[in-house]
């Protein structure tokens, strides 16, 4: 059961892969709808068998389909493991993608590659799936280049236009890099484990066998593969660029695959990641720098989908902050709630976008809320969640990250934390403020939305409303279920509760202050900022960081190619080649004079070699010397 | 006369045909350069037959003289065949055996 889960939607990619190219230019509307939703819908529901199994209190369940590579002591099976982290992660990655896919059969319908989109969008799931429930880092590894493979693909799905291509290539090149880090630590944890097994059951029992040196080196190489899935600094540059593929591609990235994986898989190695607490630190003040970076970058935008990107930078950043700190239930917990808030967010910016005929400036939107009702309600439902005012999903995660900063010490990161979430309050309520509240001109007859569009919104803002009860902590009269479900390593903080009503109370007033500041500059009169100070200039511009990349690190990499290809090339070693090549040649043409087609000369080499045959003969006889 | 004065006059029949056969262009002489050569041999196999005193050498002499009568019938047939395709008893103007000739 655990294997379908994942082989499903692979099958079913495989089967429309090679339906639409049997006739590209058909529209088989119903047959690529009913396969592409329907296979996710499948697995979401065996995702939730395993996990109310799971619930149920069953052990780990393991799978093991074949065995894929025996040499020696590498011995990698093709097997799945569903532990309490994966079924849950399987369960919101089914559910919310599924979702996903309603929603994109309505967005995508009028597409002529509609069954090319909904092949990768399958071929997405399948490779998180499996990125998820494999039992060992190589399967691990083979789901986390497919995720990065199919993200390219979606990406630069609308590839007649070359800008769109070039993201793409961007997103791939930048997630290789991450690849690099990843499969360097993993190489090393083999070596290191000298040949004790390589699942992570067996990793987990002998991992103090490494000596912490290694081992931090190790987690260090992970967390610079999580780093480029997860979209951190430095290698955060792809994220907003994704944003060249259709809405949904945006929202399955955001919200259930991809992006997820780097958290995840910071988890899944929790049992490493406890014994380095000092890389914990390092990954917690990446996610600080990184959440409070995006956060600004986003309050400058004017882009409803970039603005949406840097959030879920700014986000990611939260949850590294809680994984750094060895808080992994919290960082899941957040991964969980945050699927649900925006992936709604992204699906509801999908729904104005097409609503306004592909309009993505929120300076050029407005007074949305009485023509798109839906739409806003359950956009400011997850905006409230995003923000953290209670007793939204988010509130629940986001507070739980920063009492989690706050107890630990930690006091600049849980500043940053506190800061960024005053500034996603803001930024998330001025894109809500401009879209729906500001006053506009613009009259034009709003495109039609269909039900599939509309519907996962309804089912999302519940969810977006409603997750966080699961995860309820003591000091609010809950029982912390999510955490304790988890059962991963996490750190035990003890704070009062009085303490901790107070920082709850904190973060709601940021929330509500950021809130209010949106509301003061938005909500009537909506204007694009200003880029009339040195800072703001500096936000509206990203930073310049894709200037300084291209400036540093592309710039020189091309000059080097290009010298490379210039001087080194042709010059040395094409010489060296061409030298041999012309002492051939001429050989060649001294020996050619002796096989001149006359007799009487093959006859005189034949003569001559005789002579030294019967001659070294002779001598080897003894008869001369 | 002892055997030696047999072997040195068999490497010198030898040795001229074998500079006949190398140095000059006329396929006429070349043919006698190698009758020559198979000559020198027959008398080196007879003369060993001789020394050893065993019949087999003068034996193997006689069927060559047979043979080499064979073989001169069919090299002349075959120089006037190559005359009258070429006009020529040249025999460096036979050098099809050279690439691109």
């Amino acid at each position: 059961m655990l294997s379908l889960i994942v082989i499903l939607p692979f099958l079913s990619a495989l089967l429309m892969a090679l339906v639409y190219l049997s006739n590209t230019k058909t529209n088989r509307y119903f047959f690529y709808t009913a396969i592409g939703v329907g296979t996710p819908a499948i697995s979401a529901i065996l995702s939730l068998v395993v996990l109310f199994e799971l619930i149920g209190g069953s052990d780990t369940i393991h799978n093991t389909l074949f065995e894929w590579i025996s040499i020696g002591e590498f011995n990698i099976s093709l097997a799945f493991m569903a532990d309490k982290l994966s079924a849950i992660m399987i369960s919101f990655i089914t559910l919310i993608g599924t979702l996903i896919h309603i929603y994109a059969a309505g967005y995508m319908r009028d597409d002529e590659s509609y069954g090319r989109f909904f092949a990768y969008f399958n071929l997405f799931m399948g490779s998180m799936l499996l990125l998820v429930l494999s039992d060992n880092p190589i399967m691990m590894f083979v789901g986390w280049e497919l995720v990065g493979l199919s993200s390219y693909l979606l990406i630069g799905f609308y590839h007649h236009d070359s800008s769109n291509i070039k993201a793409a290539n961007k997103a791939f090149i930048l997630n290789r890099v991450g690849d690099f880090g990843f499969i360097m630590a993993i190489s090393l944890l083999f070596v290191s484990l000298e040949g004790t097994g390589f699942t992570f059951d067996s990793i987990k029992a002998n991992i103090s066998m490494i000596n912490p040196e290694m081992l931090s080196i190790i987690g260090l190489l992970l967390f610079v593969g999580a780093m480029g899935k997860s979209a951190q600094i430095p290698l955060y540059v792809w994220l907003p660029d994704a944003m060249a593929g259709p809405t949904p591609v945006s929202a399955l990235i955001h919200a259930a695959t991809m992006v997820t994986a780097g958290v995840y898989m910071v988890a899944r190695y929790s049992f490493l990641y406890v014994e380095i607490p000092d890389i914990g630190l390092f990954i917690a003040t990446i996610g600080a720098a990184s959440a409070l970076f995006a956060a600004v970058i986003a309050s400058f935008q004017n882009d409803i989908k970039k603005i949406l990107a840097y959030s879920t930078m700014s986000q990611l950043g939260y949850m590294f902050i809680a994984v750094g700190l060895g808080a992994y239930s919290s960082g899941i917990f957040h991964v969980f709630t945050h699927a649900f808030f925006k992936a709604l967010l992204f699906m509801g910016a999908g729904a104005v976008i097409i609503a306004l005929h592909h309009e993505q400036n929120i300076f050029k939107m407005g007074s949305l809320k009485e023509r798109l009702p839906l739409v806003y309600i359950t956009m400011f439902i997850a905006t409230l969640a995003i923000s953290g005012i209670p007793p939204f999903a988010g509130f629940f995660s986001k507070d739980a990250i920063l009492i989690t900063a706050f107890a630990s010490g930690h006091y600049v990161i849980w500043a940053a934390a506190s800061f960024t979430a005053l500034l996603t309050a803001f930024y998330m309520f001025r894109l809500i403020f401009s879209v729906f509240h500001s006053d506009s001109h613009e009259t034009k007859e709003l495109h039609h939305l269909p039900k599939s569009m509309t519907l996962p919104l309804v089912f999302l803002a519940f969810g977006s409303a409603t997750v966080g009860f699961l995860g309820v902590n003591e000091a609010y009269g809950g029982s912390s279920w999510f955490n304790n479900f988890l059962g991963l390593p996490d750190i035990q903080l003890h704070i009062p509760h009085a303490t901790e009503y107070i920082l709850g109370a904190f973060n709601v007033s940021l929330g509500l202050l950021g809130m209010w500041i949106a509301y003061k500059m938005f909500a009537k009169d909506a204007k694009d900022v200003y880029a009339d100070t040195i800072f703001k200039t500096l936000a509206v511009n990203k930073f310049y960081i894709d200037e300084l990349y291209e400036l540093f690190i592309l710039k020189p990499i091309v000059g080097l190619s290009w010298l490379i290809a210039n001087t080194l090339d042709p010059k040395i070693f094409d010489r060296f080649i061409n030298v041999n090549v012309w002492t051939y040649k001429k050989s060649a043409v001294i020996f050619s004079k002796l096989q001149n087609g006359k007799v009487r000369y093959y006859a005189l080499y034949i003569l001559v070699g005789v002579s030294a045959m019967s001659y070294y003969m002779l001598f080897k006889l003894g008869v001369v010397s | 006369m002892t055997p030696d004065m047999f072997f040195l006059l068999a490497s010198i029949l030898f040795s001229i045909g074998i500079v006949g056969l190398i140095s000059r262009r006329n396929l006429f002489v070349i043919y006698m350069s190698i009758e020559l050569m198979l000559s020198s041999i027959n008398l080196l196999l007879a003369t060993f037959s001789k020394v050893l005193d065993n019949p087999s050498g003068s034996v193997i002499a006689l069927v060559m003289i047979a043979v080499i009568a064979a073989e001169a019938a069919l090299f002349l047939a075959m120089i006037i065949h190559l005359y009258r395709e070429n006009r020529t008893i040249d025999s460096d103007d036979f050098n099809h055996l050279r690439e691109g000739a």
